[in-house]
């Protein structure tokens, strides 16, 4: 290796670490501020209710969801602390009782709230119908899949 | 070992063997297509949807693996001033470009019906459009810099600090809350995919694949007879 590639070699090398060094402060005060959705846990230790839109990502409880007309209304639970929601409007296909959902609008109270938007979360899992009914079947389903 | 990058090398791959890379590029994506619209089986939520996904991960792979390349080929060609790893990248670009952008359209025609929306801000959708931009900064940096050396120069560096991307691309899904779901392949657990769905999904994959390296011989070839047509003038 001559100088000159040595030189460029090092050069690089050390910029590349002190950007790295920068990236991890700027990113480390990123992954507390952008938020994509808050779950109902987050959002119970928070010490302020956040009065603009929200986003809020949970499971849509089993048996909660309730519709009348265009109205729904349901709850969305992390198992441990759960918000009821109010909408408005056209559901997404995927959206049902079971299935995660990530909903946006304005808190009412703070366990309460009026969504503007709904949106159906897909996990990972891929599977044919068949298996997942013989899944269901035999009570393997959302034990071997899921988190 | 760096004998082999020679351009030609390269070269003469692409007189030798660009017929049989086509053949076998044609045999995979036709097979890979009859299995995955017709032969394997709609998943039991999101239905015949599912079917995007045979497109929409390749794509995504190749993107992420093609920008890859071009940020390690940036880097030597930084350091050790060896011009066909910069031809090699230049090469690559474009169809990388192409394959974040189909990856970006099939993801959102995809999640009007699953999620109810063409286009959110998460992190993972966002750190893709990163992506797309940076290949747009690379490829624009050869078009306006005339003056091969300093386009070399500049479009090693921008290859550089896109690489930085790759793991916040890769790892979204995991560091952020994001609409996005994670992972379903992963390389040390078990996949949470069905083997009738992940057989259409490898063969497409691999159908990509030698799609970029048939472009790529292509490229290359016309790049470095350029480069010595304008050393000539």
């Amino acid at each position: 290796m001559n100088s000159n590639v040595k030189k460029r070699l090092y050069f690089l090398l050390v910029s590349i670490i002190t950007i790295i060094i920068i990236g991890k402060f700027i990113f480390d005060s990123l992954k507390i501020n952008s938020v994509y959705f808050f779950s109902p846990t987050d959002l119970k230790n928070t010490t302020e209710i956040p009065n603009g839109i929200i986003r809020i990502g949970g499971m849509v409880k089993d048996k909660s969801l309730k519709k009348e007309g265009n109205k729904y209304s349901f709850i969305v639970t992390d198992f441990k602390n759960e918000i009821l929601v109010n909408f408005i409007g056209i559901k997404p296909n995927l959206f049902e009782e079971g299935q995660g959902a990530v909903v946006e609008g304005k808190l009412n109270t703070r366990t309460n709230l009026v969504a503007t938007k709904i949106l159906a979360k897909h996990d990972e899992n891929y599977m044919p119908k068949e298996v997942a009914d013989a899944l269901k079947k035999t009570g393997n389903w959302k034990k071997n899949y899921g988190k | 070992m760096l004998q082999f990058f020679s351009s030609k090398n390269f070269k003469d791959f692409h007189d030798d063997y660009l017929y049989w890379i086509k053949i076998f590029f044609l045999t995979l994506v036709i097979f890979g297509l009859i299995i995955s619209l017709f032969v394997s089986p709609a998943d039991y939520l999101q239905g015949d949807t599912v079917r995007i996904m045979y497109v929409h991960v390749p794509a995504s792979w190749l993107a992420l693996q093609i920008f890859a390349v071009m940020g390690i080929c940036g880097f030597i060609s930084l350091v050790f001033k060896t011009r066909i790893f910069t031809l090699i990248s230049k090469s690559v670009a474009p169809i990388g470009f192409t394959f974040s952008l189909i990856s970006l359209f099939t993801g959102s025609i995809w999640g009007q019906p699953t999620w109810g929306t063409f286009w959110t801000w998460d992190a993972r959708l966002t750190s893709m459009l990163v992506l797309v931009i940076f290949y747009i900064i690379y490829i624009g940096s050869w078009k306006i810099f005339s003056k091969f050396n300093l386009a070399e120069k500049l479009t090693s560096i921008v290859s550089l600090i896109g690489l930085a991307n790759l793991p916040i691309i890769k790892f979204s899904v995991e560091w952020w809350n994001t609409l996005h779901q994670p992972a379903t392949i992963k390389l040390t657990e078990s996949s949470s995919i069905h083997s009738t769905m992940l057989t259409p999904l490898l063969i497409m994959f691999f159908a990509f694949l030698s799609f970029s390296i048939i472009i790529f011989l292509i490229r290359f070839k016309l790049e470095s007879l350029n480069l010595k047509i304008n050393a000539k003038r």
